[in-house]
């Protein structure tokens, strides 16, 4: 029963904000709205959320020689913002692009394909692995 | 197989129930939107890997399929006005911008229309499954392990019974919707168990029939949200596939519910399933929604001893008074077994076994076999056993019966 995750990026700021500056915000949301109704009536919806924009963002550098750097706002090197997510139920890998297709309507950003792997591919006699079932069994997951 | 292949596949599955149901409404002649909507797709199958694929392809498919649509008309000369109007407006581009009401209707309209009652069980399985589902005819007869061509009539004899009785492609009126939505709910639910308790073969579940169910009822609840039934059958199929990953051991025999792993559970399933009990609930539960609760009582336990057997009785008996049913007895039974006993559940068994409607069935000797063996009745569980491992048609399941017999002391 594969699940994906379709995880939606910005890749391109300018071309983002360029083009949030010239459609309307309900239009906006009329698109998303749109589609996600989509998603729900065809029956493969598990799961979406969206994620606060860049301000918000802190992040931070492991490295193994120094304690983690922290840094506030946007990313540094990397221009891929991670925006949002959708988890689906689909019959196959083709039905899940298909579906990313219809999500890459917004200039600069880009969604990414990633299937979600279910707990019993992991060695199961580990003990990490045993109590992360246990958490799961009593608190849900998506 | 070629990636643009299975790309046109995957829209198909998306998009088939909207096209075929846009294009039954455009013709009111359902089989002749199924057999263009076909004709579109192959087209596809052989275009799109050659040529790639088209800027809009729902737009390629519904052009191409409401153009063969009338290419049948004319063919076959048809003088009806209703037709001839059609033809008239062929260069009208497809309307794109769908009213979205009216794509509901439509979709609604194919589900009632492949689940008509004039159709045999085996028909309307298989046309809401190519209809309503996108799966081809190899497909279909994959998932119920039968041959291609048999798929195949079923589905031309089903569109022919449809023209001849004269089914007309619209929603039923309010009075008679409920009737029919429980002919609706009950091949979805046909389709899932056959999904989660294959009645013949290797395996014990086939995971992608029981996706599938579970996916056509959300279509059909996104359609009509308002029906608790529909949810309690959602609910019911989430809560029974969240096993799916206990449900068989490393070598894909079955591990029964006793003994399954909980930690393997699906919890998403389990959590979806909840929450669509919660919906299945305002008019007090129907015959889904009580299974569903008795799946549920499982669900939120943890271990057998954990069970609340009790809730799980009444829930059985509530059930068999609204939908009599010998297998609901038997089931009764089990539930009684582990909260009272062998001695009072075999009663109960002995007392359906004269149910003529249980000869067909090997879960009858199964579980006379099973509480025989617990009261130490050996010779008697034996032959039951036995019985039952004869009659059993799924591998899996039989091996575990005959397993029974040979641990018996």
């Amino acid at each position: 029963m594969p699940k994906y995750m379709l995880i939606w990026r910005t890749i391109d700021e300018d071309k983002q904000n360029a083009a949030m500056a010239e459609i309307p915000f309900e239009q906006m949301l009329e698109k998303m709205g749109q589609l996600n109704d989509e998603l729900i009536k065809s029956g493969v919806l598990l799961a979406m959320e969206g994620l606060d924009p860049e301000e918000h963002t802190v992040v931070t550098y492991a490295d193994a020689a120094e304690p983690p750097v922290v840094t506030d706002g946007p990313y540094g090197e990397t221009k891929e913002l991670f925006g949002g997510f959708y988890l689906i139920s689909v019959a196959s890998k083709e039905e899940a692009v298909e579906w990313a297709k219809r999500l890459s309507y917004f200039p600069g950003s880009a969604v990414e394909i990633r299937r979600v792997p279910t707990i019993d591919e992991f060695p199961q006699d580990n003990p990490w692995i045993q109590k992360e079932l246990d958490w799961r069994t009593k608190n849900g997951q998506l | 197989m070629q990636d643009a292949t299975r790309a046109v596949e995957a829209i198909w599955r998306i998009e088939s129930a909207r096209i075929v149901g846009a294009l039954a409404r455009y013709t009111g002649d359902f089989a002749l939107a199924e057999d263009a909507a076909q004709e579109a797709l192959a087209e596809a199958l052989v275009a799109w890997p050659r040529d790639g694929q088209p800027a809009n392809p729902v737009g390629w498919l519904m052009t191409t399929a409401k153009r063969r649509a009338i290419d049948t008309i004319r063919r076959a000369g048809v003088q009806r006005e209703k037709y001839e109007a059609i033809a008239h407006d062929q260069d009208e581009a497809y309307d794109d911008e769908l009213d979205i009401e009216r794509i509901d209707d439509d979709v609604l309209a194919l589900m009632f229309v492949s689940c008509h009652p004039v159709l045999s069980k085996e028909a309307r399985v298989a046309l809401t499954l190519r209809v309503v589902g996108g799966l081809s005819s190899e497909e279909i007869a994959r998932a119920f392990l039968v041959p291609v061509p048999t798929i195949q009539a079923r589905i031309t004899r089903a569109k022919k019974t449809i023209a001849a009785a004269k089914v007309p492609f619209e929603v039923p009126s309010p009075d008679e919707r409920r009737q029919r939505l429980a002919g609706v709910l009950n091949v979805l639910y046909l389709i899932f168990t056959e999904g989660s308790t294959a009645t013949s073969g290797e395996d014990l579940i086939r995971t992608d029939l029981a996706r599938e169910a579970r996916r056509l009822t959300r279509v059909l609840i996104g359609v009509l949200p308002d029906e608790p039934e529909a949810y309690g059958l959602l609910a019911l199929m989430e809560l029974t596939a969240s096993r799916f990953p206990a449900r068989t051991d490393a070598a894909g025999d079955p591990v029964l519910l006793e003994d399954q792993d909980r930690t393997r559970w699906d919890r998403g399933a389990v959590r979806r399933g909840l929450a669509a009990l919660e919906q299945a609930t305002p008019r007090g539960l129907g015959p889904y929604g009580l299974q569903a609760a008795i799946a549920a009582t499982h669900a939120v336990a943890d271990s057998v001893e954990t069970t609340d057997w009790e809730r799980i009785i009444v829930l059985y008996e509530a059930l068999g008074r609204i939908a009599p049913n010998p297998i609901v007895d038997l089931n009764r039974a089990v539930a009684v077994a582990m909260a009272h006993g062998p001695l009072r559940a075999l009663e109960i068994v002995d007392r359906i076994a004269e149910d003529k409607r249980l000869d067909h069935t090997h879960l009858l000797p199964t579980v006379r076999g099973e509480l025989l063996r617990r009261l130490g009745r050996t010779v008697e569980a034996r032959k039951e056993l036995e019985r039952a491992a004869g009659m059993c048609t799924n591998d899996r399941e039989r091996a575990v019966l005959r397993q029974k017999v040979a641990d018996l002391p």
